[in-house]
């Protein structure tokens, strides 16, 4: 059987206050051009900086106080402020590329397409019913798949190369155009679940009526190319696809969530019917 | 209540142009503006890190970063909603003068 792959490592421990501060004056004598490249440097190896009045204080390191920027290239800077960090034990950052989809509100309808689609656990429902991004560091990177099968075009990923899933404007043909809504039922002809399943069992057919792998082979490879294609998926995000069995555990407990959501949603609505009309309802 | 300059660097992808955050940078480095320059607002909202409760909490926070529905809804994300007069400039669509004259950053000034 092959092993599940792990989840990423997950976003590092918040910054908090372990930022590195520029103190007053601490940048003279260094032209703009030598500030921005420490500053730069700084950023690119996960310090955040401020400057700011009092923020020298608890601040992991100062540049201009505890740590010299004049006459010192970027690197030997970075260099200081890292050996704080460790020196202070402070979680090293950039061990996560954070890569997940965030919901606009405004637009989500709580449809719950994408909790169905993503097969990695990447979203859930909260306590309302709504719709969330649970386990971000469950998604898989570069995959904006989830993001193309929104009717809404909700779902964003704001380091994706183009919009509006990066968060540009939604315009409407956005919404219309084929390369931004993928419609899962003429993709794989009904529910995706239903759909793998068939396609799987339509292989395990083939195979014992004709016994004839490559067949089987090529059918594989084009599913796969029609899901890349069409919804822009990494081969290295089908590469690792759930196994079969995976998938129909997944898709049983997307239902289990969906039929609570919606008994949930019923039993509210019939406590309102017991409870009489409100205030607002008699329009008073 | 005093401005606050955020800028994100966006260290984890090169969607936003390299020439125009190294050029918001070096003019917020040598202005006197105070600011928060933060590696990455993504990482920041998957940590929810409480800095983030700072810079929503801010009257005037001017956020530099990308598209402005993806800044709103990652601050949402990690539970801090930015208050509706933040200002969110975006490097991804904008040139480095267009987003430093927005922040009122005079080109070349000197200050530390």
């Amino acid at each position: 059987m092959k092993p599940r792959e792990a989840a990423r490592p997950g976003p590092s421990a918040p910054f908090g206050e372990l930022h590195v501060t520029v103190e007053p004056g601490g940048f003279d004598g260094v032209d703009a051009a030598g500030r921005g490249a420490v500053l730069a440097a700084l950023l690119e190896a996960g310090h955040p900086v401020s400057r700011k009045a009092g923020a020298g204080e608890g601040a992991l390191a100062r540049l201009g106080g505890d740590v010299g920027v004049l006459d010192r290239a970027p690197e030997q800077v970075v260099e200081d402020v890292a050996a704080r960090r460790e020196a202070a034990a402070a979680p090293a950052p950039g061990a996560w590329t954070p890569w997940f989809p965030v919901i606009d509100y405004d637009r989500c309808t709580n449809c719950m397409q994408c909790l169905s689609f993503c097969l990695f656990d990447v979203y859930s429902v909260d306590g309302d019913g709504r719709i969330t991004v649970q386990n971000q560091e469950k998604c898989k990177t570069s995959c904006p798949a989830c993001s193309r099968v929104c009717p809404e075009v909700a779902i964003l990923f704001p380091k994706y190369k183009k919009g509006p899933i990066n968060g540009d404007e939604v315009k409407a043909e956005d919404i219309a155009s084929e390369s931004m809504k993928v419609d899962i039922s003429s993709l794989l002809g009904g529910d995706i679940y239903s759909a793998l399943k068939e396609r799987s069992g339509s292989a395990k057919q083939r195979f014992s009526t004709e016994r004839d792998e490559s067949k089987a082979l090529l059918e594989r490879k084009r599913c796969l190319k029609e899901l890349k294609d069409k919804l822009d998926i990494p081969s290295e995000v089908l590469m690792s696809l759930p196994s079969a069995g995976d998938i129909e555990e997944r898709a049983r407990r997307a239902r289990a969530k969906q039929e609570e959501r919606i008994a949930r949603s019923r039993s509210a609505q019939d406590q309102k019917k017991t409870d009489g009309p409100s205030t607002q309802e008699w329009d008073i | 209540m005093s401005r606050r300059i955020v800028h994100c660097h966006c260290v984890y992808s090169k969607v936003v142009p390299a020439d125009v955050k190294a050029a918001v940078l070096e003019r917020l480095a040598g202005s006197a503006a105070d600011f928060e320059a933060v590696p990455d607002l993504c990482e920041m909202s998957a940590g929810k890190d409480p800095a983030l409760a700072r810079f929503a909490g801010d009257g005037e926070v001017e956020i530099v970063a990308c598209f402005p529905r993806a800044v709103r809804w990652l601050f949402h994300s990690a539970g801090h909603d930015l208050a509706a007069e933040a200002s969110i400039h975006n490097m991804r669509s904008s040139t480095a003068d267009e987003v430093c004259g927005a922040l009122g950053l005079p080109d070349g000034e000197s200050a530390s």
